[in-house]
């Protein structure tokens, strides 16, 4: 299954629903594409929801790293929610999890934004 | 599977997806548990980046080889590639917290994680890494076996 990501506006957040694998290739240049994309615009508060993220790779893995400095770079914040297990797990191994702002319910994640 | 099986395959990222699939597919049907499947599935395609990638760097008249070979006690996979070989001197901890937030660097860490047995050869005339993963129950290795 390729990446699919769609983008909605939640309390001023913008929850980018995210689906498939994010592998290097396609679905690592969506997700840079589409964060790159938000912050031009001026959308800095960011969740990338993960919820049916069913594969990741080290690629995919350095686009999250990568999505999340870039904003945090530009005055902005990003959080991750809803982390499948395998992702959960990846974060873990590789001691991303506890530099990842991760959530588990929506409405909690949307208003931690400061 | 039968014993052993092996591809030669171009320097794509179809390759990727494709040496992916193979160990998905041979894991499965030798038995391994589905968290093993993951974990062999997502070294094979981690070592297979490292040889599109940064091995043979997309070159068109490189290419890359693929092994599957099965024994009672092992799955091993060799993978292959024709590039001017890496320097695993260079390769930095991604695990340190000044290379934790670098967008790279994580792949033989993963595949490290995955397997139980890693091995990196680097030579002037390319690279090969062989990732061994044991045969734990007595289903794996597609045998019916006892306790």
């Amino acid at each position: 299954m390729s990446m699919k990501l769609s983008t909605r506006q939640v309390d001023g957040v913008t929850i980018v629903d995210c689906s498939g694998r994010i592998t290097l290739g396609e679905g690592s240049v969506m997700m840079r594409d589409t964060v790159r994309d938000l912050l031009a615009k001026g959308n800095k508060k960011i969740i990338l929801n993960l919820d049916e993220v069913n594969y990741i790779d080290s690629s995919g893995i350095g686009e999250l790293v990568s999505a999340f400095t870039t904003t945090k770079n530009q005055g902005g914040e990003l959080k991750l929610l809803h982390l499948t297990k395998k992702v959960h797990d990846l974060l873990q191994i590789t001691k991303l999890y506890t530099v990842f702002d991760v959530k588990e319910d929506e409405t909690a994640a949307v208003k931690a934004f400061k | 599977m039968e014993q052993s099986l092996s591809y030669i395959l171009d320097s794509t990222l179809e390759t990727v997806d494709r040496a992916e699939e193979n160990a998905t597919r041979i894991a499965t049907e030798l038995g391994f548990a589905e968290d093993e499947v993951m974990q062999i599935s997502m070294a094979v395609r981690e070592g297979a980046v490292n040889a599109v990638l940064h091995g043979n760097a997309y070159a068109p008249d490189k290419k890359v080889t693929l092994a599957f070979e099965h024994t009672p006690e092992d799955l091993v996979i060799t993978i292959r590639d024709q590039g001017k070989g890496i320097d695993l001197g260079t390769i930095p901890n991604p695990l340190a917290p000044e290379n934790l937030l670098k967008t790279s660097g994580r792949g033989i860490f993963l595949m490290r994680s995955f397997m139980d047995v890693v091995e990196i050869r680097p030579s002037q005339t390319g690279t090969e890494i062989k990732l061994i993963k044991h045969v734990r129950g007595p289903s794996a290795g597609g045998k019916e076996g006892s306790q």
